[in-house]
């Protein structure tokens, strides 16, 4: 067998990414006095080369490296969104991090080498591609939860993530071996083809290792019953922290869920479609509820990203034959709309932290409208993103998702969980009524650079402008899908 | 099934693996277990060398029982851990342990049953002709097929290397350092200050004078 140099090209966003972060790692290293605020910005340049990167090799569906590489219109779109969102929490979570003498060059190192996994993982072609990403996420996520080392309840949560996170990577490795074991092959590619060529063969070896895999998904984007390390590690992080967890995160188990599942294992969608259906409806139900009792900001948002990931899957369920590639299409418009309200929502927290003062529980926003009626609005389109209301981006993403659903025959599930999303509107509406109609117990407001809250106001008027045009940021998924599955 | 050697070799091996691996966790003394941890890792070397992974074998005997397990002895021994207090749950929680490991244990045994890997052919892989040694074929692997997830691997242990270094560095504020660039480039000025002092005739006063003037 001979070997053959395979094509580089594909991975220039990834080495783009790598290379901005080993030379982050010798300025840090070397340049003492500016190496804070020089690492800020080689990371932020890093990240804006890669979204060109990303752009400039844009290809059909290929493979490279083996089977190891697989580059597809999903990988480059969720790559270039990932991107933006790191650079975007980046940019609002400086002056947290400076109020909290947290801002180290290794923090944004480490942020640059999560965002690497992400990217890793989002265009893995093989078992094994998909296990080394999603370590590179985890390990360095593991380490900016427990970045404030002085405060017990992070380091707390750190512990619990990194505890459970290697609990479910030990489960998803122990269904990969199975995969393995049944197809003979790492490559998703292979997989795929095994599964459809020998229909009968090794089903029961396949099944038990899906499974495993199942869960292995299911902890990553945090959905009942894997979701109790998700408060704790929402509350007891650094915003800025939580901020990447909850966006660029959710981003990459979003992919990992569409690479695994809705690719390699596809042939054995009837029986992951059952496990799902159980993960999502429970997912709604749980995150919704509970989610009303939290007083903590951070812990209400980390409940109600709970039953977001819960509305994902339910995209995953319904794809079936007829509408497959609007099914999947929904579930990725939906991670992206929730990617970006989660960004938006902790940016906002995060810019209003004061020196030793966080904004953490509900209480902080009171009457945030006295003091500065423009970012109390833009909380209010944030809140009503995320619940759902017509109009705003979130209620189009909920549509589609729930219209695939209905589509693929869950009637009365599709009611239950409207009605579970009225019942969730009730904790986003509160924060509202807090803002607007309680009294101010002190002058907290938005402050940081005015460039953070120039893009933050940005980001936020976006989640209002896409539910303007949702046809059209929606036909972009499903043609994004059509070329990617 | 034939019970040729190799095969008995596998049994007898993965039984003291199991055993051992029970033992790290139940033993109540922490540097028995890190000495049941090395053998399980031996075994599980012993495996691999079953399986003719000869460079695998000899690395986990190398890094993981030469260099890693010696670190890990080192901490424990000066670790001052009061073991019985870590040891309270272990007995409350042991019962429902073991019934949810026997039931899990019974459950896989009858779904799998033995026989669903026999069925199998693993195609001998295109390399192990026999022309080339172990470690030969596995570095070949890797700077080639593999050459992709291999880097990742060595970015994930540096991650890995910032992580620790983050974590636990500290510069600590009380700490007496010297920085050499600092003491190079000091000036005689910076230490030493010279007063041109007027010469002027001063009064001989001897000590004991000047204690009674005090009084």
């Amino acid at each position: 067998m001979e070997f053959q140099i395979p094509n580089f090209l594909p991975l220039l966003p990834e080495i783009t990414l790598a290379t901005f972060g080993l030379v982050i790692l010798l300025v840090v290293a070397f340049a003492r006095r500016c190496g804070t605020s020089l690492a800020f910005y080689l990371a932020q340049a890093g990240l804006l080369c890669a979204v060109v990167a990303t752009w400039m090799v844009a290809d059909e569906l290929n493979v490279t490296f083996g089977q190891m590489y697989l580059y597809s219109p999903l990988g480059d779109l969720l790559k270039m969104a990932t991107c933006l969102i790191v650079a975007g929490g980046l940019l609002y979570g400086r002056d947290y991090l400076r109020a909290h003498g947290m801002e180290t060059g290794e923090f944004y190192l480490l942020v640059l080498f999560a965002t690497l996994g992400i990217m890793v993982l989002v265009s893995a072609g093989s078992l094994l591609t998909v296990y080394i990403g999603l370590e590179m996420l985890s390990l360095a996520s593991y380490a900016l939860v427990a970045s404030n080392r002085d405060s017990a309840r992070a380091t707390e949560a750190a512990m619990k993530y990194f505890v459970l996170g290697a609990l479910a990577s030990g489960l998803l490795l122990y269904g990969m071996s199975m995969v393995y074991g049944a197809t003979q092959s790492l490559g998703l590619i292979d997989v795929a083809r095994t599964l459809f060529e020998q229909q009968a063969a090794n089903r029961t070896i396949l099944l038990f290792g899906l499974v495993f895999v199942v869960a292995g998904v299911a902890f990553k984007l945090g959905v009942v019953p894997f979701h109790m390390w998700l408060p704790d590690v929402y509350d007891g992080a650094p915003t800025p922290v939580t901020m990447f967890i909850a966006s660029a995160s959710k981003l990459a188990a979003f992919a990992m869920a569409c690479r695994l599942l809705a690719f390699g294992l596809w042939d054995l969608i009837e029986h992951w479609r059952h496990m799902l259906l159980f993960v999502a409806i429970a997912s709604i139900v749980l995150g919704n509820v509970a989610a009303i009792a939290q007083s903590s900001i951070k812990r209400m948002l980390a409940y109600s990203s709970i039953s977001h990931m819960g509305f994902l899957l339910l995209g995953f369920i319904s794809s079936v034959p007829a509408n497959i590639h609007h099914a999947y299409a929904s579930a990725l418009f939906y991670a992206l709309t929730y990617a970006l309200s989660s960004l938006a929502a902790f940016g906002i927290l995060s810019l209003m932290t004061r020196e030793g003062i966080d904004a953490e529980n509900i209480d902080d926003l009171r009457g945030l409208n006295k003091h500065s009626s423009w970012w109390a609005a833009m909380m209010a389109i944030v809140m009503f993103s995320m619940a759902g209301l017509p109009f705003f981006v979130g209620f189009f993403a909920k549509f589609f998702v729930l219209q695939a659903f209905w589509q693929a025959g869950y009637a009365v599930l599709t009611v239950i969980a409207v009605l579970m999303s009225l019942i969730g509107a009730f904790y986003y509406l509160r924060v509202v009524k807090v803002i607007f109609f309680d009294e101010a117990q002190d002058a907290r407001t938005v402050g940081g650079h005015w460039f953070a809250r120039g893009v933050l106001s940005a980001n936020v008027l976006a989640l209002a402008a896409l539910g303007l045009f949702p046809s059209l940021a929606m036909q972009l998924c499903v043609v994004v899908m059509q070329n990617s599955l | 099934m034939d019970l040729s050697f190799p095969t008995l070799c596998f049994y007898l091996f993965s039984a003291i693996l199991v055993f051992a691996g029970l033992r790290v966790i139940t033993s109540r003394n922490p540097v028995h277990a890190v000495l049941h941890l090395v053998l399980a890792f031996f075994t599980s070397g012993m495996i691999w060398m079953l399986m003719q992974a000869e460079f695998l074998a000899i690395a986990i005997v190398l890094i993981y029982i030469g260099a890693v397990m010696v670190l890990f002895l080192f901490v424990v021994m000066m670790l001052d851990m009061n073991v019985d207090r870590m040891r309270e749950g272990f007995w409350r929680y042991l019962p429902v342990g073991l019934v949810v490991a026997a039931i899990m244990v019974a459950e896989m045994a009858v779904v799998l049953n033995g026989h669903y890997f026999s069925g199998v052919t693993l195609q001998p892989s295109p390399l192990t002709d026999g022309s080339l040694s172990n470690t030969r074929e596995l570095a070949k692997i890797i700077f080639t097929d593999y050459a992709y997830p291999f880097e990742l691997a060595s970015l994930i242990l540096l991650v890995a290397m910032i992580a620790a270094v983050m974590l636990t560095h500290r510069r600590r504020e009380s700490a007496r350092r010297i920085d050499p660039a600092q003491q190079i480039a000091v000036k005689a000025r910076d230490r030493l200050v010279i007063h041109s002092v007027a010469p002027e005739k001063a009064d001989v006063v001897t000590s004991a004078q000047q204690e009674e003037s005090a009084k």
